[in-house]
């Protein structure tokens, strides 16, 4: 009777100590096993995704699509052909790099920036940038021969992780014509509103540099003027003061000496040749 | 040295992982009844706080990042296993509060005995994966880990600890008899958490 | 005399009122979040806006269901001393297999919810349930207790994110359902309701509401 009312967990002695590593190790092997199989069963697609996903942002930024639009992969290679150019620009120096050199628009901008021998340690700054990439990638959109905009990528420590966006701006190397963030780790509903078309359209028309030409575009608390009397302010984030902050702290970054500064230099000095 | 005071007053005041990101709130709710009960739980996820954002971080950069397998062998220089961090964290972070439920029940047994059954529930606060997994994104060095570690968990147990003394305060009020317990409980964390906000405002 | 539901005795019922009970139980009587106190963190982070909600609720409902299906098939082999740790790596397992398709499917979806899906590993729900119920059930209760419980959570968490989107913002799943006065409308939206301490007041009203209704529910001191 005692026997038939044992369970079988008993019956197996299941706490013994060689049976507990062993089952230990075939659950890992198990999850390990699903986990690896999905992720890499997955990863084309994803990376597929990613990359479709930051170029349709760089046409947005550009103002060439419209942040709910449904694009494919083809439609994204169509607009890319007709108005946009991928160049690799080395950051200190401010120099293109020739474009026969290197296929820029497959340049993977983040690799480089974590492989030592493309990247070094950034400058201490408030963004919480780590390494810098040597080359980055600049887009120049043209229409007709003329170039329209300068799409640039940026990138920055937000409040649950980094922020990455493409800011662009009109001939001068000054005004903004749009900007979009399309990966970041934000508060849904706070944070997250970086990526929010109607926040990033007040960004139209601010000016980055000041008369110095210091880059001095900020993100304040409250909402600011017009920007043709304001410039250098943009209106707050509602409750997402550490996302804004961090938002003015990358841009500052990447618009000055450490990040694309040289290059838009050059830029407008005519000393870029394209 | 500022460097490191400045990450210890950010994790504690202005990035209060249970008040600022609302990690860990189960726990937080169900332990904050009486004041023992909560500076336990305090004390015991200051310790596992403490030991596992450094040892996780040493695993990731050693196991998990790319090219971190090179040690191994040129052939595994490429390999990229961050999407296993959410399991080495977890099996780390479960480990260690066996470990340390180990180590206080065989040296302050009367600790053990006050904190029960939340000692093996850390394993599962939101507070001690969520220190790790910042720790990854915002790529801490291993002594920033340690300081990181040592900070959000005594944020965390100040937090707890504070909420236990305004329950106890509270249990001689007037409550709403639908309010009374868990009701009240969010609104006064809400209040909490509110007064918190000011410190978002500070930059260091 | 075996306890436990479904073994020995005649071949059990698909869905008789004992399944219906695990089932319904969790949605108001033994509501994970407002009585249990189980999976609060992501209530309160996540309710901003009805769709992410709805994602969230989704990964959960799955998550659970195969969780405790799971647990519940090796319940019988698992050591004792590591059983915690097997339900947890069988989790996050889960939960890195959803964000993964996730992110090869709802790409756009995926980015805004990155972190909270990862905290569904750690949520008290999923794994308390696992513990709780799955390591000592067969497989078929275990999944309906998971999708009961995981169907309470949502339920909270779409009330919760319904009252602040609405409130917050006037809008519901992205529609602008109250005219602002910024547009030319009425409603004033309150701040307040975007920022996570409101989701504590609004379970803390919801708690006090769905005590009074059904008073059985009031903690006994």
């Amino acid at each position: 009777m005692a026997e038939a009312t044992r369970t079988r967990a008993e019956r197996r002695n299941v706490n013994a100590p060689g049976y507990t590593v062993r089952f230990a190790l075939v659950v890992c092997l198990a999850c390990a096993a699903v986990v690896a199989v999905a992720a890499v069963l997955l990863e084309p697609r994803q990376a597929a995704n990613a990359r479709l996903y930051m170029e349709k942002n760089v046409l947005i930024a550009a103002g060439l699509a419209q942040p709910g639009d449904a694009l494919s992969i083809a439609d994204v290679d169509a607009l890319f052909e007709r108005y946009v150019e991928a160049r690799l620009v080395d950051l200190q120096a401010g120099e293109l790099v020739p474009e026969n050199a290197v296929d820029a628009r497959a340049f993977d901008q983040r690799a480089a920036r974590n492989d030592p021998a493309t990247s070094r340690l950034a400058p201490t700054n408030k963004a919480g940038i780590h390494r810098l990439p040597d080359r980055a990638v600049v887009y120049f959109i043209r229409r007709d021969d003329a170039v329209e905009q300068l799409v640039l990528a940026v990138e920055g420590l937000g409040m649950w992780g980094t922020m990455y966006g493409f800011v662009s701006l009109d001939p001068d190397a000054n005004t903004v014509g749009g900007l979009t963030y399309y990966e970041h780790r934000e508060t849904p509903g706070l944070g997250a509103e970086v990526a929010s078309p109607v926040w990033q359209r007040v960004w139209q028309g601010r000016k980055i540099y000041d008369d110095q030409w210091q880059a001095r575009i900020t993100v304040i608390k409250g909402i600011a003027g017009d920007p043709e009397d304001d410039p250098l302010r943009v209106d707050g984030l509602t409750g997402a003061t550490v996302t804004s902050n961090a938002v003015t702290n990358l841009m500052q970054f990447w618009l000055g000496p450490h990040g694309y500064g040289p290059f838009l230099d050059r830029f407008r000095e005519g000393e870029a040749e394209i | 040295m500022e460097h490191f005071i400045n990450l210890m007053v950010r994790a504690i005041f202005l990035e209060n992982l249970a008040l600022a990101y609302f990690l860990g709130m189960c726990s937080y709710l169900a332990c904050s009844k009486k004041m023992e009960t909560a500076f336990g739980l305090g004390l015991a996820v200051v310790f596992v706080q403490t030991l596992t954002v450094p040892l996780n971080n040493v695993l990731m950069r050693s196991l998990l990042d790319e090219g971190a397998l090179a040690w191994l062998g040129p052939a595994f220089a490429d390999i990229d296993l961050r999407f296993l961090s959410f399991i080495l964290f977890i099996a780390v972070i479960a480990a260690a509060v066996q470990i340390v439920e180990m180590t206080i029940d065989r040296f302050m047994p009367a600790l053990y005995n006050s904190l029960g059954v939340f000692l093996p529930l850390i394993a599962v606060n939101c507070v001690i994966l969520g220190g790790s997994l910042f720790m990854q994104e915002r790529d801490y060095t291993v002594t920033e880990s340690v300081v990181f570690g040592f900070g959000s968990g005594f944020g965390f147990a100040l937090a707890i600890v504070a909420l236990a003394a305004i329950r106890e305060k509270l249990s001689y009020s007037d409550v709403p008899e639908g309010l009374k317990g868990l009701g009240i409980t969010f609104i006064v964390v809400g209040l909490m958490s509110m007064a918190f906000m000011v410190f978002s405002g500070i930059q260091l | 005399m075996s306890t436990v539901i479904g073994t020995g005795g005649p071949a059990p019922i698909a869905f008789g009122p004992k399944e219906r009970a695990i089932l319904t139980d969790p949605l108001v009587a033994n509501n994970p979040i407002t009585v249990q106190m189980l999976g609060v963190c992501s209530a309160l982070a996540i309710t901003t806006g009805v769709d992410n909600a709805l994602v969230m609720s989704v990964g959960v409902i799955l998550v659970a269901m195969v969780a405790s299906l799971a647990v519940s098939l090796i319940r019988d082999r698992t050591p004792t001393a590591i059983r915690i740790i097997v339900q947890l790596a069988i989790i996050a397992s889960l939960v890195t297999v959803f964000d993964q398709v996730l992110k090869a499917t709802f790409y756009e979806i995926s980015l805004e919810l990155s972190v909270f899906v990862g905290l569904i590993i750690t949520n008290c729900m999923v794994l308390g349930r696992a513990e709780g119920f799955a390591m000592q059930n067969p497989p078929y209760p275990a999944v309906l207790d998971a999708l009961g419980n995981a169907l309470g959570y949502a339920l909270i968490l779409i009330i919760v994110a319904a009252s602040r989107e609405l409130l917050g913002a006037g809008k519901l799943l992205g529609y602008q359902v109250l005219p602002l006065t910024t547009d030319g409308g009425w409603f004033e939206p309150n701040g307040l309701m975007l920022l996570p301490p409101s989701a504590l007041f609004v379970i803390g009203l919801l708690i006090w509401a769905m005590r009074t209704w059904w008073p059985e529910l009031v903690e006994k001191d």
